[in-house]
Formats: C-alpha cells, sequence, structure tokens
C-alpha cells in the first residue's frame, strides 16, 4: 500500500534527522540550555515569592517550551537547506505528505525530551507539587507538544526559507497557537490546581479537537508549501 | 488540493491593461462611497439621543461596531481569495486577497483603538481580556504576520501560495481563538453579556455599516490597482533583465 511506503519514507526522515542530531547533540545541549535560562529568567521576573513562582509555573514552563521550540523548528529544515538538498527531497517520488510527517515525528521526538528536561528543572525550580493524577498530565503534556510541533513544523517551512527567518516564524507562530497553548496551560494549571478536575478534562479534550484540527489542515496545505 | 493546479506554467504573467485607466468608474465609486459615509455620520449623530448610561459617547458605536464588521468581513475575504487562488493559480486573486488583507488589518487596528477609547470612559480600563477584545487583537497579529511574510518573500509564486496558506488557516484559526478565549474566560468570571441596541441607534448603525462596507470594497479596490501596477513594474523589470520586449 501507498500508505505503507508514505509511512516508511516519513520514517527514514525523522531518523536521518533525529541520528544527525544524537550525533552531533549540539542542537539538543543549546536549545535546552536556553529552555532553562527562560525559567531561570522568569523565576526572576515573578519574584521570589514560592506561591507567587508556583502558580505561574504552568504558564512559565510552556513559554519556555515554546521560545526554545521556535530555534528547533528553524533548525529542522536547515540541514536540508545547507546542502540544497530539499529540492531532491521533493523531486522523490510518493507523497510530499511524507516529507512534512517524517520532519513532524523528528520535531515531536525533540521537543518533547526537551520537556522532560524543562519540566523537572521546573518542578525543582519552582517548587511544584506533583499531583497524584500525574499520568492525566503527562497525556496534556503529550497532546499540548503534539499542537505545538504541529504548527511550528508547517510554519517553519515556510519562514526557513525566507529572509529574516527569526523574526517571521514567532510572528506567524504564536498568534495561531494561542489556542493550543491557552489549552495546555490551562489543563495543567487545573491538574496542579488539584480542584478544578472537570475543568482539566474539558481542556484536554479541547486541546485534543485543536491538535486535530491543526493536524488535519496543515496536511492539507503541506503540498502547497513544499513544492514551491 | 494542489494536484488538481492545471497548467505547469505557473500563472500567467499579468500583461497589458492594468494600469488603472482614468475612464474606469472606480474613482466616481470612492467619492460616493466618502461622500455616504460623511452622510452616515452626520445623520446618525444627529438623529441619535443621548444614552442614558454613555450620554454622546455613545455616538462612537457608529465607528466602533461598522469597524469591527468590516474586521471580521474582511479576513474572510483574505480566506476566499485565497482558496481561489490555490484553485485557479491566478495571481489577480493573489494579489486581491493581499489587498483584502492590508484593509483588514487597518479596521482591525481600528476596532481596536476605538474601543479602547471607549472603554477608557466606560468600563473605567483601556483593556480587558474579553473573548471579543482579545481575539480581535490575535487576528490583528495573524494578519501582521501575513504581511510580514508577503514583505519578506521575493518569488512571486512563493509568495502567492504561501500568503494563500497563511491566509487560509489564519482565518480558521480566528474563530477556535474567539472559543477558546471565551472559555477561558467564563471559566474565571462571568463574561458580561453584549446589550443590545436600541431602536433609536439602529438606523444610524445600518447607515454607516454601509458605508463602511462601501468604504472598504473601495480601499481593497485601490490596493489592488496598486498591487497590479507593483507587480507589472517587476514583470517589466525582469523582461528589461532579460532583453527581451515582453
Amino acid at each position: 500500500m501507498s500508505l505503507r511506503r508514505d509511512w516508511r519514507r516519513a520514517r527514514a526522515i525523522a531518523w536521518k534527522d533525529l541520528t544527525a542530531e544524537r550525533r552531533s547533540k549540539a542542537g539538543f545541549n543549546a536549545v535546552t540550555s536556553l529552555a532553562i535560562t527562560i525559567l531561570v529568567l522568569f523565576g526572576f521576573a515573578l519574584g521570589p515569592d514560592t506561591r507567587a513562582v508556583r502558580d505561574a509555573a504552568p504558564g512559565v514552563i510552556w513559554l519556555a517550551a515554546l521560545f526554545a521550540g521556535v530555534l528547533a523548528f528553524n533548525r529542522s529544515y536547515q540541514s536540508e537547506l545547507d546542502g540544497g538538498a530539499l529540492e531532491q527531497l521533493v523531486l522523490y517520488p510518493g507523497s510530499r505528505k511524507a516529507i512534512y510527517a517524517g520532519k513532524l515525528l523528528a520535531n515531536f521526538v525533540f521537543v518533547a525530551l526537551m520537556l522532560v528536561v524543562i519540566i523537572v528543572a521546573g518542578i525543582i525550580l519552582f517548587q511544584v507539587v506533583i499531583p497524584s493524577e500525574w499520568p492525566s498530565l503527562l497525556a496534556i503534556i503529550l497532546f499540548g507538544t503534539i499542537g505545538l510541533v504541529t504548527l511550528g513544523t508547517f510554519y517553519a517551512a515556510m519562514s526557513s526559507r525566507s529572509r529574516a527567518r527569526e523574526v517571521l516564524l514567532p510572528l506567524l507562530l504564536f498568534p495561531m497557537l494561542v489556542p493550543v497553548l491557552l489549552a495546555a496551560m490551562e489543563a495543567t494549571k487545573a491538574l496542579l490546581g488539584g480542584n478544578l478536575m472537570s475543568d482539566a478534562g474539558a481542556w484536554a479534550r479541547l486541546l485534543i479537537v485543536f491538535d486535530v484540527v491543526f493536524l488535519a489542515a496543515t496536511f492539507l496545505a503541506f503540498e502547497a508549501v513544499i513544492e514551491v | 488540493m494542489t494536484t488538481s493546479a492545471p497548467p505547469a506554467a505557473g500563472p500567467a504573467p499579468i500583461t497589458g491593461t492594468i494600469v488603472a485607466p482614468r475612464t474606469s468608474r472606480w474613482p466616481i465609486f470612492g467619492w460616493f462611497a466618502f461622500l455616504f459615509l460623511i452622510a452616515s455620520q452626520v445623520t446618525a449623530i444627529v438623529i441619535s439621543p443621548p444614552d442614558r448610561d454613555m450620554g454622546h459617547l455613545e455616538k462612537i458605536l457608529y465607528v466602533h461596531v461598522p469597524a469591527a464588521w468590516m474586521t471580521m468581513l474582511a479576513p474572510l475575504t483574505v480566506l476566499v481569495f485565497g482558496l481561489r487562488y490555490l484553485w485557479k493559480r491566478r495571481e489577480q486573486d493573489d494579489l486581491l486577497a493581499a489587498a483584502a488583507a492590508e484593509v483588514a488589518t487597518t479596521f482591525a487596528g481600528l476596532t481596536l483603538v476605538l474601543g479602547m477609547i471607549w472603554a477608557r470612559p466606560t468600563w473605567g480600563v483601556w483593556w480587558t481580556w474579553d473573548a471579543r477584545l482579545t481575539s480581535t487583537l490575535v487576528l490583528f497579529l495573524i494578519l501582521a504576520g501575513y504581511l510580514a511574510l508577503r514583505a519578506l518573500i521575493d518569488d512571486p509564486d512563493r509568495r502567492a501560495q504561501w500568503s494563500a496558506v497563511v491566509g487560509i488557516l489564519g482565518a480558521i484559526n480566528v474563530p477556535i481563538v474567539y472559543m477558546s478565549v471565551r472559555w477561558w474566560r467564563t471559566i474565571h468570571q462571568i463574561q458580561s453579556s453584549p446589550s443590545t441596541v436600541d431602536p433609536a441607534y439602529v438606523i444610524g448603525l445600518r447607515l454607516n455599516a454601509f458605508a463602511f462596507l462601501f468604504l472598504m470594497i473601495y480601499f481593497i479596490r485601490r490596493r489592488y490597482e496598486a498591487a497590479l501596477m507593483e507587480r507589472a513594474a517587476e514583470h517589466a523589470a525582469r523582461a528589461a533583465a532579460l532583453g527581451s520586449r515582453q
């Protein structure tokens, strides 16, 4: 089946990107260090008051992931662009959606690993009390990451091939991410707050809906982005 | 959607008859739109009684609310022409979408500023994180991103195709932002319901809605004509650089 072939292509692209990253580790280390720096700076901005810092922790952790993620997304097309290989990738037979799926997969692994470090650092720095419903928290982090990575990978396909990509990607991406970030932050906050359980469930469902909508929309639109 | 794209030759270059001719009826339409706006504003301000609570402050209704409606209509125009571009690959549709996006940004900015001018004496604050305010601001930022994308990409085909995609996704996102912000707000506090408008204000509002609509159409047309001329100049420059006549 062609779907299975596309899946193999996507896996090959993801594997290539992740292998390159694993062998150098430069990108991951730099981006993750930046994320932790952002956490520390937010700590300064929010003051030494433990309670205020703890209340703001869910939002701060997601924002640190966002700011660091933007760098990862722009980087993810860099190896192809440096080698002039993107044109060849596009010329290969098969659906171009496989390219997107592969980049998406690689970025997802990258950001998810980065989030593990950020969250551990955030829990320690902001003295977050881990709730007993931590499996639900993991699910929310999973779906939030999917939303973040979907739109990030999609818009980076454009911004990384334009002038002033450092400005363009955040400018395109951040307003589009408002629903995803809002839902992820609120769900995380509700779970960490402990007493607003129903809200967490509602926000989590909303987050899943956003993920599905944006995944479908970006998969449909990717061909128009990559073919020119 | 892209597999059915017709010719492999790309969009046909715009040729010849694109310079806005003096015989065009559009300048007349423009004059009509501006005069209609002035007449509608005067009518609305003269016939409307001062509001019980707001006094003469309610007069801002006749610019703020029509501007807000155009802020919803103009991005819809971007969406429609973006989809049409991806379907037919006509450069004109791309330029129309770009013109509509510029006008949409203007109206969104106008709506926000007028709303703040009204909110300060009425609510006592310049800004509140209401769903409509916040989603209008996010829409403004999405449009700013759209215009930045257009400004930062030189290749016309790429610019057209990418901005069509960004415009479509942005337009889809606006109602989603609205819903999510509304939910975010209602979880924390009860949102004040929009007040219904008294019959005394309806005529003025309706007149000005049409005045703004005419103005928006005229603005989009003017920006479209300017964009056509810019593209024609680009084509001419490229032709000259290649040493050919066309």
